[in-house]
């Protein structure tokens, strides 16, 4: 583990948490959000028949920079009549939100923020105050758009997390643990002990579980969608009807920290889908460091892996955003509430039917 | 205008609920254009919607008194930008019509051409940013690309991709383009999949059905009594459309259907209907190229071009199927070189006014999907 690691280094219990805790923040999310923002607008471009940002570097890819750039330039506009202690504490807290999340999310075998026993339930917490922050962004600007679109995104979150738990408590059914490093290592080996083909061991129970994980996987994953805002869930910022939602009156810094949130989220839910049902960062063909005996390779590979399952998801999820229109508020609670929460609550009967048996 | 700005507050059991105004536009990204909305809400619950229009407002029709005849038509570029040749088409038919002048057969034809080309490019524009309001990004832009090669015929035509200045009193200011018929039927063979693409992408998706479908439902007694034209008529159910039912030009020589909204998804007249029926109208419209194309005689297009245009006193009013409706002219001539008085019948003005009408009892997020449905340009709704 990379604690030990630091705790050898530093010599303090103090500094090595500290550091290990901002590792995944300066080596992943910033990267990471970076990359996705200008990876989305290339994508939506190749779909649209379109190139993208071309200047700034090879096709663009510097683009995000000078854009953050811009950003940090630009005045910090506070609207006269805002709430300004609420308005100016909304964005930290959305991006402390969606980043705590990180915290308990294993980005390979040797390196995870916080090795805690109530991971999945820990995340699903903690991204609640997401909702706080956006409730409170919509509030604070004092704009009749942005109040609807936090109100549209705290009931959305709110129904959303609903199934999200049963499918979580689904799982916590067939493998007993909450704790996501514990969930990956069960899913070692290969693809087919993944929780998506049954979990790990080869019984009658593994058969009957693959359909039924099917079934969990698509509900979480929508859940998912419309937890991180995402089409056809975008309705809180849904910029043809909303303009922009709750961030509509915040300009330079502070936007780019709802934005860099976003992006923050998104990867964080696609780690969440891959950890729970993809084997989280084990790799589906076993590792090059066993075959090699590099012992040290094998958290490189699981890196990878997890980065690449992760990725994967988020470009699903982009795929989907520009290919679909946008469901109306009612009708994302009515799919919500008439489906996707009925199905998973057979879904776990059944599972725990078979579990018992 | 005075009792809507006052909220109403209603108390039931203890609680007072304040309605709310929300001002939809005019700086709104999807009221296409300079249009504000006054939305009185209760919740999300649309109870009363007040169009404010005129910001894009230009005096066309009191400038048009101060201009000769042919001094008009560039002005009337400007009132239904995404039609222009529409337009055009509708003031130089009044104004024939008032000199009572014939024009070579080849002109006759390279209009309709022009006007269907242009039918086809405003139809793209409506069903792109249809799509865009309702969340979908991506059709519109691949309408824009389609419209993009249609405005490439036009350019190679007069040299101008919005404003054209194209037809005149008697006759155009260019013939043809050498590579026009032949880039026209390439057009024609590259469009036809694009529809079917489009369907697929937007028409037939699920969520695009929820959202139009059953929403903004237009009876056809209440589009008749408001006076709705073109689309948004036929997609009530009502076979209504000028260039059948009183042909100008030479479009009793052409073989075409009139769609109309037959319920397909929802209840007639909802907003599906009207988008499906811009949709079945592009189809429509290439029939009608393809048909002008082989017909096409030849011909010098500026023969029949007065010199000096002094129609007799009197009045006259033509009206053709412009992409959004009726476009109808009314010119009163005192025998002068200026028009006495120029009324437009703007068919976007027209269909805006059932907004109210449609959008009682729908949602927020419904409103953007009636508006995209009613497809108005606010340059014409102004002018």
């Amino acid at each position: 583990m990379i604690y030990d690691f630091l705790f050898e280094l530093t010599g303090s219990e103090f500094l090595a948490g500290l550091i290990q805790s901002l590792l995944p923040l300066f080596l992943f999310i910033l990267p990471f959000a970076l990359f996705a923002v200008w990876w989305e607008r290339k994508i939506s471009a190749h779909m649209q028949d379109r190139l993208g940002p071309m200047r700034v570097g090879w096709h663009g890819w510097l683009q995000t920079i000078a854009d953050i750039l811009k950003l940090l330039q630009k005045e910090d506009i506070v609207p006269r009549d805002v709430d300004k202690p609420l308005f100016n504490l909304a964005p930290v807290l959305v991006f402390m939100g969606s980043y705590a999340v990180f915290a308990a999310i294993p980005f390979s075998g040797a390196f995870i923020g916080s090795n805690i026993d109530l991971g999945l339930f820990y995340i699903v917490a903690v991204s609640g105050i997401v909702v706080a922050s956006i409730l409170m962004a919509g509030w604070a600007s004092n704009n009749k758009y942005s109040l609807l679109g936090a109100m549209r995104s705290a009931a959305q979150i709110i129904s959303y997390e609903i199934p999200t738990m049963i499918v979580v408590v689904t799982i916590v059914m067939i493998t007993g643990t909450l704790n996501l490093y514990t969930l990956s290592e069960m899913q070692t080996g290969y693809f087919w002990n993944w929780m998506i083909f049954g979990g790990p061991g080869f019984g009658v129970d593994k058969f009957l579980f693959i359909p039924l994980m099917i079934i969990a996987f698509f509900i979480l994953y929508i859940s998912t969608l419309a937890e991180v805002n995402r089409t056809p869930f975008d309705i809180p910022e849904a910029e043809s009807e909303l303009v922009a939602g709750y961030h509509t009156e915040y300009s330079g810094m502070k936007f780019a920290m709802f934005f860099l949130a976003e992006y923050a989220n998104m990867f964080a839910v696609s780690a969440i889908v891959s950890a729970v049902f993809f084997g989280g960062y084990q790799s589906p063909f076993g590792y090059l460091g066993n075959t090699l005996g590099i012992e040290w390779l094998i958290p490189i590979e699981q890196f990878f892996w997890f980065t690449a399952k992760g990725l994967f998801f988020i470009f699903v999820q982009m795929w989907l955003r520009w290919t679909l229109p946008r469901l109306r508020v009612d009708q994302l609670m009515a799919l919500c509430w008439k489906y996707l929460i009925p199905i998973s609550f057979v879904n776990l009967l059944i599972v725990g039917l078979i579990t018992v048996l | 205008m005075q009792e809507i700005i006052e909220n109403k507050i209603t108390e039931s059991n203890g609680v007072a609920t304040e309605e709310m105004i929300l001002n939809m536009g005019p700086q709104h990204p999807s009221t296409h254009g300079v249009l504000r909305l006054e939305l009185l809400l209760e919740g999300e619950i649309i109870k009363k919607v007040t169009p404010h229009i005129g910001y894009l407002h230009r005096c066309f029709e009191k400038h048009a008194e101060a201009m000769t005849y042919p001094q008009v038509v560039p002005y009337v570029d400007r009132m239904d930008y995404l039609a222009s040749m529409g337009n055009e088409f509708g003031y130089v038919v009044a104004v024939e019509k008032l000199l009572d002048i014939k024009v070579p057969e080849r002109v006759e034809y390279i209009r309709v051409i022009m006007a269907e080309l242009q039918r086809i490019a405003s139809h793209l524009v409506a069903l792109g940013t249809y799509g865009a309001d309702i969340g979908a990004m991506t059709p519109f832009l691949f309408c824009f690309r389609d419209r993009e090669k249609i405005l490439h015929l036009f350019e190679i035509t007069c040299g101008a991709r919005l404003l054209y200045n194209y037809m005149w009193v008697g006759g155009l200011s260019h013939d043809l383009h050498p590579d026009f018929i032949r880039l026209t039927k390439e057009f024609i063979q590259y469009f036809r999949p694009k529809v079917v693409e489009l369907n697929e992408l937007l028409t037939n998706n699920k969520i695009f059905i929820e959202r139009t479908a059953n929403i903004g439902i237009l009876p056809v007694d209440v589009a008749i009594n408001y006076g709705v034209s073109g689309p948004m008529l036929r997609g009530s159910g009502f076979k209504w459309d000028i260039r059948r039912n009183d042909p100008y030009s030479i479009y009793d020589r052409f073989d075409f259907d009139i769609p109309v909204g037959q319920g397909l998804m929802g209840t007639v007249g909802d907003s599906w209907d009207r988008y499906y029926v811009r949709v079945l109208e592009m189809e429509e419209s290439l029939k009608i190229i393809e048909q002008a194309i082989e017909q096409i005689p030849e011909g010098n297009v500026s023969e029949a071009i007065p010199k000096r245009i002094k129609p007799p006193v009197g009045e006259v009013y033509a009206r053709i199927e412009n992409p959004r409706g009726e476009l109808g002219y009314y010119i009163i001539s005192d025998g002068t070189t200026n028009p006495f008085r120029v009324k437009v019948r703007p068919p976007s003005f027209v269909n805006l006014a059932v907004m109210d009408e449609l959008c009682r009892g729908h949602m927020v997020a419904d409103v953007i999907a009636i508006l995209g449905s009613v497809d108005i340009v606010l340059g014409e709704v102004d002018r």
